[in-house]
């Protein structure tokens, strides 16, 4: 029943744009919060440093996608045709 | 088409924030190009090959309906009702998730069916499935039009960018995208869109709760601020935010007109969403999609509302606002609260992940909607009616162009809702009625085999045309109802409209014969062609489509409980 039309297109690994996303994300808000936030800024937030905290959160989502698609890589159907597999 | 932005909601976005913004644009298009590469029929692309892991459609069925749309409207009922507008998703949304998942979606799934449309038509014949097609069809790319207009006043206003520019920069990239990846590109963008959401909303609230003094500094506030506090701060019996005074009406009408037929209808039948689904690569994976999808949709409320709340007492202006009771024309509405929160609470750099946030939201909106709508008209009503029989590389390079073709039909209807607005606010409330009648028809279609074909089109028929009574006259003060009861009253009409008309068509017309229902009606449907495997992939107790349904309903009923 699961492999209907097993045509798999070998789709690249969605968790790697994830990675990469929130890996640029979280480095960029770190390098602000530790040396580029106004006190203007801060105050705007109540004091928080939330760019500093924003970025560490995200850099840790970015280690969590690649830990992920790293331990449980996408496993192609045996019956896939030999067209691209993801270079993820 | 030249909206002033006065200029008091002006981000100080700074080139940080561009560049943010500019890397997800990057990222978007990344991901159109490289799911190009694996389209190679109109399945791939309509379809994503029917290939995609649960927890990617999952993600992505819920981020089709978390468009901007929805979070301004949500985080404004926030501040205006309280907590009352959870009930839009642990009333509205989750019950009817759990029912595609674990009741209808092995009738779409299993009967191969490439969408909503095309199961009227297996059911009931071509009059049912023309006057679904054709009406799913113009509602999507007016809705893509719609949208593409609130981003560019949105823009407009926070950037100070020109309506035109933001109508054609946006346009051009979903075009891009939808072109180029089909709906595996729309739906890997909308997963990455539902992670930037977060991203926006959460520090919002975490740094609102923060600057309030925590929960109970906003239940203080809310309380000094206003004569109903305790309607805002419990979500039942909700009176305030259905305009219905007595608690017992109030209920009812929010768990029959909004909980069931309101939110049976758009989640089960809307194609939009069950497209998500669709592409789905194995019926577990399928039933699992809006089930997956349930319990970030349980959770998100949770940072939706709270910012709206916290918004209306730290912001002086809003709170003025709605301390004066929300005067007609005040510069600061309820619709502008999220971006008063952003402009209040975010330095730059955070700020530019919210306004990406809201971007991307917005493009995601309207990419749900061109990629469903290009489906349905290639597949239901180009291929079943007007060029049939060619081949499959014939429908593909059509629905490359239909995209392009609703993109700019999109585009148009965007400039024209700059000069007619209140049409199009109003266009948007009468598309939600074709979804309740269609709710009622699909459910006496599955589990009465009996219902003829002329039931199945006259019923929707019936069933819009009294939504749309009701709504009238209800605009016209004919029928007194506020607030959002209104819309629940002409839903629930249409939904009973629908099976009484149904059900009396069908007494004097001639059903289809037997043969012809398999797979299609629940009493004629083999039992194991509405299972799914429980092997590989799919093994594991809590990859078990009920396990996961019942799951998501006792976290749902939990917090009604926390929240009550």
């Amino acid at each position: 029943m699961s492999e209907q039309g097993n045509k798999s297109a070998g789709l690249f690994d969605l968790r790697y744009i994830l990675a990469l996303l929130f890996g640029v994300y979280g480095l960029v808000l770190t390098v602000m919060g530790l040396w580029f936030t106004k006190p203007e800024g801060l105050e705007k937030a109540g004091g928080v440093n939330i760019n500093l905290w924003g970025g560490i959160v995200m850099l840790l989502a970015g280690i969590a996608f690649t830990a992920w698609a790293r331990l449980r890589p996408i496993v192609l159907p045996d019956a896939g045709d030999a067209t691209g597999a993801g270079e993820g | 088409m030249t909206v002033i932005a006065d200029g008091s909601l002006r981000l100080d976005a700074g080139p940080v924030d561009y560049a943010l913004l500019g890397f997800y644009f990057l990222l978007v298009l990344g991901i159109g190009a490289l799911a190009r590469r694996s389209v190679s029929s109109s399945l791939d692309f309509f379809l994503s090959g029917r290939s995609l892991p649960a927890w990617v459609t999952g993600l992505a069925f819920i981020s089709a309906n978390l468009g901007a749309v929805e979070i301004f409207g949500m985080t404004a009922n926030g501040a205006q009702y309280g907590i009352p507008t959870v009930h839009y998703y642990w009333i509205g949304a989750i019950p009817a998730m759990v029912f595609l998942g674990l009741v209808m979606m092995p009738f779409y799934y299993g009967s191969k069916v490439r969408s909503v449309p095309e199961f009227l038509l297996r059911r009931f014949g071509p009059f049912a499935h023309l006057v679904n097609s054709l009406s799913f069809a113009l509602a999507q790319v007016l809705i893509a039009g719609v949208n593409l207009f609130a981003l560019a006043t949105v823009i407009n206003l926070l950037l100070g960018w020109p309506l035109w520019v933001s109508i054609v920069i946006s346009a051009a990239i979903v075009l891009a995208y939808t072109t180029l990846g089909g709906l595996s590109a729309a739906i890997y963008n909308e997963v990455m869109q539902f992670f930037v959401i977060v991203a926006m909303l959460l520090p919002l609230t975490i740094v609102g709760l923060y600057k309030v003094g925590g929960w109970n500094g906003l239940v203080e506030k809310i309380t000094a601020a206003n004569a109903d506090a305790s309607a805002q701060l419990s979500s039942w019996p909700g009176s305030n935010l259905t305009g219905i005074a007595n608690p017992v009406l109030s209920v009812i009408g929010l768990v029959f007109g909004l909980g069931f037929v309101l939110s049976f209808g758009y989640w089960t039948t809307n194609f939009a969403e069950v497209q998500r689904a669709l592409s789905a690569k194995s019926m577990s994976a399928a039933r699992r999609t809006p089930l997956i999808g349930a319990y970030p949709k349980t959770l998100i409320v949770l940072i939706i509302v709270i910012p709206g709340m916290l918004a209306a007492v730290l912001s002086p202006d809003l709170a003025a606002y709605k301390a004066a009771g929300a005067p007609k024309g005040a510069e600061i509405t309820y619709n502008n609260t999220i971006e008063v929160l952003i402009r209040d609470l975010l330095p730059n750099g955070m700020l530019g992940i919210a306004i990406t946030g809201l971007v991307a939201a917005f493009m995601a909106g309207m990419a749900a909607s061109v990629s469903s709508f290009n489906t349905v008209f290639t597949y239901d009503l180009w291929q079943t009616y007007v060029v049939k029989n060619k081949p499959d590389e014939y429908y593909l390079r059509t629905g490359r162009w239909i995209t392009v073709i609703g993109c700019l039909i999109a585009i148009g209807t965007a400039f024209i809702a700059g000069t007619f607005n209140n049409i199009m606010d109003y266009l948007q409330t009468l598309f939600g009625f074709f979804n309740a009648p269609l709710f009622a028809t699909f459910i006496l279609g599955m589990f009465w085999k009996r219902m003829s074909p002329l039931a199945g089109g006259i019923g929707l028929i019936v069933g819009t045309g009294s939504a749309v009574t009701v709504d009238i006259l209800s605009r016209n003060g004919v029928l007194d109802l506020s607030g959002q009861g209104a819309s629940f009253v002409a839903a629930s009409v249409a939904f009973l409209m629908d099976i009484v008309v149904s059900v009396l068509v069908t007494l004097v017309t001639k059903p289809k014969p037997d043969s012809e229902l398999v797979g299609l009606v629940w009493s004629l449907t083999p039992r194991d062609t509405l299972k799914h495997s429980e092997t590989g992939e799919n093994a594991g107790w809590y990859r078990k489509p009920v396990v996961l349904g019942v799951g998501v309903l006792v976290l749902a009923a939990v917090l009604n409980v926390i929240f009550w």
